[in-house]
Formats: structure tokens, C-alpha cells, sequence
């Protein structure tokens, strides 16, 4: 198919259709009611269902549903609306179902602001559930990366049998880009009579498929986490990451990622031009978090200094500090009110650094 | 080389869509783009305003402090960035609705009544594209036959409209020349 020029919402939308994903259900919010906008009328093409559910609490259980029957199922929300899923997200994932979050950050806590954001890095990647719950998180840059991003996020959600996050900003949201869709890419869960209900007719297994997350006896329930636990640590093989200017000489090493690691790129780029060097790296999963190749770049090289650049108040910040392992110090710096810095503030930060190294 | 245009006006003059338009004409030749909106809280009668991103390498930072080029339809349109613009960048000044300049001795102005030429055209709502043709036939961003591909496949679906906009497209560029 040719290049077409689509919002990143749009994209999205296009891309989970693309992967044979025909079930949408979710509540609007900005800034990624395009999705919905979209599918509303080209769900009905495919033949396929989206349905507004009366809150995003309700949404998380259609979803549950769906990953339950074994349907391929997705859905886009924003910030305060991913918080209320969080319940369903967890019971997916405590049941052991796939499917697919979308959420194009905006600024918060509470309601905050409807401007780009990346103030759910926590949440997406250490708190999106109560209990020991985990999910694969995908950060795009471009419109591109969001739909290859959410055509890879449905098999990924059903290898795994838990649900996957496509973590974006506003802007990825609303940007157009050019974007090139595969042809055909759709496809069924080929393990879905490993959890699916439905019906027994078909299946060698004759062992009942249950859909639980309730287990009251603490051994059961224990052994149950030990395979989820076992599940999170083996997801380490999806780690996605692109390393930028790093085969040069480096004193200061910048770990950026989405919207944000795209205004790192091109300061990087304006700096190179003056003579002076600094690295990037752009994790692409968010969990599992690429610690062992910032760890790497940080002691095979003369870094003295590690930037975590980001459109919130610090969170991946932690995750940096943790590859880093007190390597070298590591700084933070962003903001997180809906504006994005601009490359120009990237370059006087890392000048003014650098004259302090 | 990269090139970047800022279009602002009030909402409803259709500035989003001529930065849509651009961005695919440029597209469609080959370049590499990106059309990013000022989306927020906004409300009709507001000012709406894109930035058009064109390039022949990949596009890094969306976030553009100093445009190139403006494309100011309102006057609080202009009067709010003309100060932003790159030294011999373009700014088009839609004289229709804006009776002052751009203050700037190190810009390319491009006056273009846009509105008055819709009007005798027969439809004020094609204003939009007189000044996009004025703008690419001053810049030569993309060429003018692109442009005007492009400009038919947008209003495919609204046949009606595409002689309109043809003639608008030639006013403009006859009106850049």
C-alpha cells in the first residue's frame, strides 16, 4: 500500500485493523478521540464491532469479555480514563488474557490538562493494576512506530497471555506523518485454546478452559503469580531500544524517549554540528526496560553525566538511575504541564553541563 | 534542508486544511513531513494555527520554535508570530482582513487579498487555497502542479467544490507572480 498522511490516532485505528483486530470498544476522551472517530465508521467495513461503553470502568470488562472468547479486542483511552480501567487490567492479567491499551498521555494528576504528556511512565510500567500485575509497554516516536507498535502489541499480548500497552503523548496522537500499512497482516491468536471459552467441541485438550482470577487458597494463588513472575521476566526478550551518536566520544549520555526523544534527537544533531558530541538512547519498551544497553553505554564510554529527558516530573528518571547503577550520576529534566521542550532548551542544558563536568 | 511553515488564522478559515494539503503534496513528492496542530481547549471564532514540517531527512523534533515561512489569514494572527519567522523566510499577509505588515525588513513579504479574490470567485471559503497557491508559487516548496493534484483529491468527495478551488488556485498564483 502507498504512503497515506494520517494523525497518529488515525494510525492507531487503521493499524488494529490491519492486525485482524475486530473488536473496539471504549469512552472518548482527548486526546485520542480520533481512534474512536475512525473506527466508528470503519469498524462497519470490516465488519467488525466498536461499541462506547456508558465509562471506561465498563470498557475494561468488554474487554475482558472479548480476551475471554478468545477475539482479538483493543482499546485507546487517555490518562484519567486508563486509571479507571485499571481494576479490568489487572483481572486480565490475573486470568492470564490478551489484549491491547492504548494510551495517548495528557497531563495530570486528576484531570490536569489535555496537552501532551508523559506523566503515566510509573503507571504504565510499575502500577497499572493492584496486585502482581505487569504488562508490556511500547513507547512509539513517529506515527509509523504507533502502528507497527499496535500490529506487533496483539500477537505479543497473546504469547504472553497478558495485556500489552501502547504508551504515546498527545502529540504522537495528533501529529500527521506518512505511514505505510502491510497489506494483509490478519491473522487469529493461534494459542487461543490455551485460555479461550469457546466450546470444547474442537479441542483435543479435554481439560475446561476457566476464566479466573480469583484463587483463594494462598498455594494456588502463589503458584499462580510464580508463573506471571516467570512470564514478566521472560518478556526481557521483546527489549527494544536504538541507540543515536553513541559510536562517538561522549561525555553526556541522554535517555529519551517518545515525542520527547525525537526534540534529544535533533538537539544532538545541532550540537554535532558545533563539535560536540552527546549520546542518545531511546528505549523502545518501556517494561521491560532496556537497563543492561544504558549500562553498557554509560561504562564503555567516557560518560560523565546521564540525562533522563522527559515530558513529566521524573519517573523514568528512576529506571535510568537503577541501569546506571551508580556508574555516574543521572539527572533529570522536563516538563510536564502540556508544553514540550524545545531542542533549543535541550542545547543550553547541555552546554551548561558540560562547562561543569 | 528543512523547511517549516506556520498557518494560522481564526477557526473556520480552513488553516488545517491547507497545512494537510501541503504537507501531502510534499509528501507525494518525495520528502519527508509532518503537520503537527495546535490542538487544546479551543473554541470557535479562536485562532487555529499548524505547523508544517518538510524535509529530506527525518523529521526530529516536531516542535518548531522559529518557523521558516508564515501563511498569517488574521491579524492577530500576524501580529503573533511575525516575530517568530526566520530571516528570509516568507510571510503571507492576507491584506483582505490584515491592513498592517509584518514590521520585518528581513522577511519576504507576500501580500495577497485572499479574501476578495475568493469573493469574486463566487465562494469566500476558498480563501484558504488562494493564499496556500500564492504561498507555493512564491516559495517553490512544491511545485504548483502537485499542488494542484493534491487540491483535487482532497475535494473528491465534494465534486462540486473542485472548479471553485481550481480557479482559486490559479488567482493565487497569479496573485504571487
Amino acid at each position: 500500500m502507498a504512503k497515506v498522511l494520517m494523525k497518529g490516532n488515525e494510525a492507531i485505528a487503521e493499524a488494529a485493523i490491519r492486525a485482524g483486530c475486530l473488536n473496539y470498544f471504549a469512552y472518548p476522551i482527548t486526546p485520542q478521540s480520533e481512534v474512536a472517530e475512525y473506527l466508528c465508521w470503519r469498524m462497519p467495513e470490516v465488519n467488525g464491532v466498536f461499541l462506547q461503553g456508558e465509562s471506561e470502568v465498563a470498557v475494561a470488562y468488554m474487554i475482558f469479555g472479548a480476551a475471554a472468547a478468545g477475539a482479538r479486542v483493543f482499546t485507546t483511552s487517555s490518562s484519567p480514563g486508563i486509571s479507571l480501567m485499571s481494576e479490568g487490567i489487572s483481572y486480565l492479567a490475573g486470568a492470564q488474557c490478551p489484549a491491547v491499551f492504548v494510551n495517548i498521555m495528557r497531563g495530570g494528576p486528576g484531570l490536569g490538562g489535555i496537552l501532551p504528556s508523559q506523566a503515566d511512565y510509573l503507571q504504565a510500567t510499575k502500577g497499572i493494576g493492584h496486585g502482581d500485575c505487569r504488562m508490556l509497554v511500547m513507547a512509539p516516536a513517529t506515527v509509523q512506530e504507533a502502528a507497527e507498535m499496535v500490529m506487533k502489541a496483539f500477537p505479543l499480548a497473546e504469547k504472553y497471555r497478558n495485556p500489552v500497552m501502547i504508551l504515546g503523548d498527545g502529540l504522537i496522537g495528533q501529529m500527521m506523518e506518512p505511514v505505510e500499512f502491510p497489506d494483509d497482516l490478519k491473522s487469529e491468536p493461534t494459542n487461543k485454546d490455551e485460555w479461550a471459552t469457546n466450546g470444547m467441541d474442537h479441542r483435543k485438550s479435554k481439560t475446561r478452559n476457566l476464566v479466573r482470577s480469583l484463587f483463594l487458597d494462598p498455594v494456588v494463588l502463589n503458584n499462580n503469580n510464580l508463573v506471571l513472575k516467570e512470564k514478566y521476566e521472560k518478556m526481557k526478550d521483546e527489549i527494544l531500544f536504538e541507540s543515536y551518536n553513541t559510536e562517538k566520544d561522549y561525555r553526556i549520555l541522554i535517555v529519551s524517549y517518545g515525542t520527547m526523544s525525537r526534540v534529544c534527537r535533533t538537539a544532538v544533531d545541532m550540537l554535532a554540528d558545533e563539535g560536540i558530541h552527546v549520546g542518545l538512547i531511546r528505549p523502545q519498551t518501556l517494561f521491560p526496560f532496556p537497563e543492561e544497553a544504558i549500562c553498557k553505554a554509560v561504562t564503555s564510554s567516557g560518560c560523565k553525566l546521564v540525562l533522563s529527558i522527559e515530558m513529566s516530573m521524573g519517573q523514568m528518571l528512576e529506571d535510568v538511575q537503577r541501569s546506571v547503577l551508580g556508574a555516574c550520576p543521572v539527572e533529570w529534566y522536563g516538563k510536564c504541564g502540556g508544553e514540550v521542550p524545545t531542542p533549543e532548551e535541550i542545547i543550553d542544558l547541555i552546554k551548561a553541563r558540560m562547562a561543569s563536568l | 534542508m528543512q523547511s517549516e511553515v506556520m498557518f494560522a488564522g481564526f477557526g473556520g478559515q480552513g488553516i488545517l486544511l491547507i497545512g494537510k494539503i501541503l504537507a501531502y503534496a510534499a509528501m507525494e513528492e518525495g520528502f519527508e513531513v509532518a503537520w503537527i496542530p495546535s490542538y487544546g481547549p479551543e473554541m470557535r471564532g479562536g485562532t487555529a494555527y499548524c505547523t508544517v514540517v518538510i524535509s529530506d531527512r527525518p523529521i526530529g523534533s516536531p516542535i518548531i520554535k522559529n518557523p521558516l515561512h508564515l501563511v498569517a489569514m488574521n491579524r492577530p494572527s500576524l501580529e503573533k508570530f511575525s516575530n517568530i519567522v526566520r530571516p528570509d523566510g516568507v510571510v503571507l499577509i492576507n491584506t483582505s482582513l490584515i491592513p498592517i505588515g509584518s514590521g520585518r525588513n528581513d522577511v519576504s513579504e507576500l501580500k495577497v487579498p485572499a479574501v476578495e479574490i475568493a469573493t469574486e470567485l463566487g465562494n469566500v471559503k476558498a480563501a484558504n487555497i488562494v493564499a496556500l497557491a500564492a504561498f507555493v508559487a512564491r516559495t517553490g516548496l512544491v511545485s504548483t502542479e502537485t499542488l494542484k493534484k493534491c487540491v483535487k483529491q482532497e475535494f473528491a468527495k465534494k465534486p462540486k467544490v473542485i472548479d471553485l478551488n481550481m480557479k482559486a488556485l490559479e488567482e493565487g498564483i497569479r496573485a504571487a507572480s
